[in-house]
């Protein structure tokens, strides 16, 4: 009995422990004035905006006012004229102008621009910065998570497959969790949609994608503040490979019900035909704007739910605002599954009627 | 939609789809084959002893059956040798009675041959020994009658009357 009032207590200090600095926060805030507010509604806008993009830092935290930054510089892997590799410790969080090779490039909007040594931006009538922009091939922090996602799913996947032969054929450890999910990638997204006779040789795709997509979005639930599938170029990547697998495995039958669909009259075929080519670049785009949409939205508004804590002054709203975005925490868990899920099943479906046989009831 | 544009970076897409297909490529090698082979085996493993197991259930009750069928198979035959030895054995114990029979007539008949062909030496003994006894007689007699002379005469004339009558 004891020992169970002891755990409880010992729980709810650190539950007040974690929540400490939240409460003086809001005691400091209390005391400032409506116009600095504002300009926090302001700086959690600016924040969500800034988490949602790609970074050059890998930033872990940062306090703007104070102007400090933990996290880990990357490198920045430029083509201009040749290449130019440097770390992003250079900007000073774009701050400074970097100088390399007698080159000067300047962040501005978290892009990289060619300008003077003085990192001068000049802008055209829409307020678009005119300078050059060099080819960035930079290892970003998505590209890093990317890396960190790949080693781990190697790590964890080739661990799953040595596992079978010291074990007499069971997994062991993770790969107990891991097994079950990829058999169902199999029974339950490829072969319904592929169907038996082709499935095999898309099985490496799908299970990789799957994974992939989950584990960061799973990432994009930590506190690292990382949004990898919450980006166009990610997802655009990731569609373009579906849509070309799709069209690249294509049968016959494929082509044909694109180009000249059976079954309907001659002067419909016709019509059908640019609808149907039509369709098969939608297809991958619905793919890249769901993941995009879906990633983008719940970051958003999880953070805005975040961001409404500080906004609040009093214990009531805060508190709510906390309860409401534990429980979208786990809601964006379950989308983060879901996410993939759609992404692999459509993906299937896609290769699925790029296989279809011949029938003759059309 | 312009800043979506905008905002793509052609680097991100660039190594996403590098590390993207470097990825698929080398778990394809070194974890999708192995495990999708191992998670194939061990379903192909699970079917077969599935389908041994209802093999061993069938042939055991295959084997049930022929049991049955070898022990009715046993029974009826036992009956049939059963049936054939009594067979055996009755005709064995009417033949011998037979046989008895016949040798027994063959004794009987025998001995009543033996026993007709001694009746008649005893006979012809009896009638031998009658001859001889009347033929002794006789001679006693004879003598005694012709040793007076009247009475030979007598007798004569006696015999003679006898012939005469006849």
């Amino acid at each position: 009995m004891s020992d169970m009032r002891r755990e409880f207590t010992e729980k709810i200090l650190l539950v007040l422990f974690v929540l400490a600095p939240f409460f003086t926060w809001a005691q400091h805030e209390t005391t400032e004035s409506a116009h600095g507010e504002e300009s926090k509604r302001e700086g959690i806008k600016a924040f969500i905006d800034h988490h949602l993009q790609d970074s050059y830092y890998f930033i872990l935290t940062e306090d703007e006012e104070a102007g400090t930054h933990v996290g880990i510089p990357l490198p920045v892997i430029l083509w201009d004229n040749g290449l130019k590799v440097f770390s992003s410790s250079k900007f000073h969080h774009g701050e400074t102008v970097a100088e390399v090779d007698g080159n000067h490039y300047a962040l501005y909007h978290n892009k990289i621009y060619k300008t003077d040594a003085e990192g001068t931006i000049n802008y055209d009538d829409h307020h678009h910065p005119t300078n050059a922009k060099p080819l960035d091939f930079s290892i970003t922090k998505n590209v890093v998570t990317m890396l960190l996602v790949s080693f781990l799913m190697f790590w964890l996947f080739r661990n799953l497959a040595v596992s079978y032969a010291k074990n007499n054929g069971i997994p062991t450890g993770a790969g107990r969790f891991f097994e079950p999910l990829v058999v169902f990638v199999r029974d339950e997204i490829a072969v319904p949609n592929i169907g038996e006779k082709h499935y095999k040789k898309y099985m490496s795709f799908l299970l990789t994608i799957f994974f992939f997509i989950w584990f960061l979005n799973l990432l994009g639930m930590t506190p690292l503040g990382v949004n990898v599938t919450g980006n166009i170029a990610v997802t655009f990547g990731l569609a373009l490979l579906t849509f070309l697998i799709t069209t690249f495995t294509a049968n016959k039958n494929y082509w044909g019900h694109i180009f000249w669909m059976p079954g309907v009259p001659k002067l419909m075929r016709i019509v059908l035909a640019p609808i149907e080519v039509l369709g098969m670049f939608i297809k991958p785009f619905s793919l890249m704007i769901r993941l995009y949409a879906n990633m983008t939205a719940g970051h958003v508004v999880l953070m805005s739910i975040i961001g409404l804590m500080f906004i609040f002054k009093n214990w009531i709203g805060s508190t709510l605002s906390f309860g409401l975005a534990f429980a979208l925490s786990i809601l964006e868990l379950l989308v983060a599954a879901l996410q993939a899920y759609i992404f692999t099943m459509l993906s299937a479906l896609y290769f699925g009627m790029a296989n279809e046989e011949h029938h003759d009831d059309h | 939609m312009e800043k979506l544009i905008e905002s793509f970076s052609f680097g991100l897409f660039f190594w996403q789809i590098a590390i993207f297909v470097g990825l698929v490529l080398l778990l394809r090698k070194y974890a999708w084959g192995p495990i999708l082979k191992a998670v194939n085996d061990r379903e192909e493993g699970i079917k077969q002893a599935l389908e041994s197991a209802e093999n061993a259930r069938k042939e055991m009750q295959n084997l049930q059956a022929d049991n049955e069928k070898l022990l009715k198979q046993a029974r009826a035959e036992r009956d049939a040798m059963m049936k054939e030895a009594r067979e055996v054995k009755d005709k064995m114990i009417a033949d011998a009675k037979e046989q008895a029979q016949a040798e027994a007539n063959k004794i009987i008949v025998s001995a009543q041959a033996s026993i007709q062909s001694e009746k008649q030496a005893a006979i012809n003994d009896l009638k031998n020994k009658v001859a001889e006894l009347s033929i002794e007689i006789a001679e006693k007699v004879v003598r005694e009658e012709l040793s007076a002379k009247d009475k030979q005469l007598k007798l004569v004339e006696g015999m003679l009357e006898d012939v005469k009558l006849n």
